[in-house]
């Protein structure tokens, strides 16, 4: 993993590209973009990408002396402090508006150890608030969180994020004959172009890294 | 409508459309000298008097305010490179120029903050004013022909600004025609068929050359 504190010492200009291709920074963009575009939640990047993030944020607060470099290691800071943190909210919004189809499913574990904690508060305390106010009020068979009344077989008063709305974004690199799963098209996707396509038939792609959400 | 997701969590603003752009490199001459900057995104200079570098946008602009260099405009954004394109966006009615992802960003923070670096300034920026227009009026036109279930769509050379813009409009009306003209909506009746009938899923792939 790439860091920004190591020396830079006449890189030919591709690699110098692909070595900042791959940054920390870098990497955090891209998770920013796809979790702000994708209407679900999605897998948590690195616990240890994450937090030397927030390392190097600290350590590069203490460089420079004379007051521009200060500045500008300041600027620095604060645009990648800006990601992390929209990163971090955007998250927990999606948490907050799906905590309940999350606690139920496998999403469960896409989320960080303190993600789950508060999930977990989260739905402690909505599941008592609703259980006090209206719940107990209403007649024997309805007063489930999870069902409309005992006859219901699913879990229907679930809100589930909406899979499959459509999504912009780019391909990374070619991707021949790309099956689109429910109708028989096949799409041929190039690198470079935007496309916007359903949700449900890029998952995969965004899951593997081969194509990046706008 | 129940269960319709929240539009406003997976919006970018302008500004943060805006701060993307800002990554991307341009070139500055430094009018001083000052040691490589390691930052958490990379490491850039050294810096010396006269001598070209490449830098983010972001970075450039705040040197720029300090005094500390002059901005190399990209070469796209020249006079006569933007009248070329002005009219190539002319001619062409359905498809798009290439020009960089984030030229609208670049445009405005170079015209905002380092008006004196760009020859013709003024020229340039009604230039791009017009290009964004013609390319909108583009967009818009072909928001209109889509009137059936459309499974994907191509948009090659639109810009991220662009994309931002009508990003709210198209995913709304993609899923209402998905959602409407699904083959399951369609009751089939058997006899006396007084609408025209869909014949199965007719989804046809939108290669539109936009």
């Amino acid at each position: 993993m790439v860091s920004g504190s190591e020396e830079e010492s006449g890189f030919p200009a591709d690699d110098y590209e692909s070595l900042i291709a791959t940054t920390d920074v870098e990497l955090l963009k891209r998770a920013w973009m796809n979790e702000k575009a994708a209407p679900e939640i999605l897998h948590f990047q690195t616990r240890e990408q994450i937090q030397l993030m927030e390392e190097t944020v600290e350590e590069f607060g203490e460089n420079g002396t004379d007051p521009l470099t200060v500045s500008l290691y300041q600027m620095n800071l604060d645009r990648t402090q800006f990601l992390l943190r929209s990163y971090l909210q955007i998250r927990l919004q999606k948490i907050e508006k799906y905590m309940f189809h999350i606690l139920k499913t496998d999403v469960w574990s896409w989320l960080s150890e303190q993600e789950q904690k508060f999930a977990k508060r989260c739905t402690d305390d909505m599941e008592r608030h609703l259980e006090q106010s209206v719940l107990s009020r209403l007649p024997d068979g309805y007063q489930s969180i999870l069902k409309q009344s005992v006859a219901s077989e699913e879990d229907d008063m679930v809100p589930e994020p909406r899979l499959d709305t459509f999504v912009f974004y780019k391909s990374k690199g070619s991707i021949e004959a790309f099956q689109l799963d429910d109708s028989k098209e096949v799409v041929d996707l190039v690198a470079d172009d935007l496309y916007i396509l359903r949700y449900n038939s890029v998952n995969p792609l965004i899951e593997s890294g081969q194509i990046d959400l706008v | 409508m129940a269960g319709q997701s929240d539009p406003y969590i997976s919006l970018f603003s302008a500004q943060e459309v805006e701060f993307l752009g800002e990554d991307e490199m341009v070139e500055i001459v430094p009018n001083m000298r000052m040691d490589p900057l390691n930052l958490i995104c990379g490491d850039f200079g050294p810096f010396r008097p006269q001598i070209a570098t490449q830098v983010p946008l972001w970075l450039a602009v705040a040197l720029k305010k300090r005094g500390k260099c002059t901005i190399r405009p990209p070469e796209w954004m020249s006079v006569d490179k933007l009248t070329q394109v002005l009219e190539a966006e002319r001619n062409s009615l359905r498809e798009f120029q290439p020009l960089p992802f984030h030229y609208v960003e670049i445009a405005r923070l170079l015209s905002d903050h380092a008006r004196d670096d760009i020859p013709d300034v003024y020229m340039v920026r009604s230039l791009i004013e017009d290009i964004r227009n013609v390319r909108f009026h583009k967009v818009e036109t072909g928001l209109e022909t889509i009137h059936e279930r459309t499974h994907a769509v191509k948009l090659k050379n639109l810009s991220a600004m662009e994309a931002n813009i009508v990003r709210p409009f198209v995913v709304r009306a993609l899923q209402a025609f998905y959602k409407h003209d699904s083959p399951e909506m369609i009751p089939q009746p058997d006899t006396t068929a007084i609408r025209r009938r869909q014949v199965a899923d007719r989804g046809p792939k939108r290669d539109r050359r936009y």
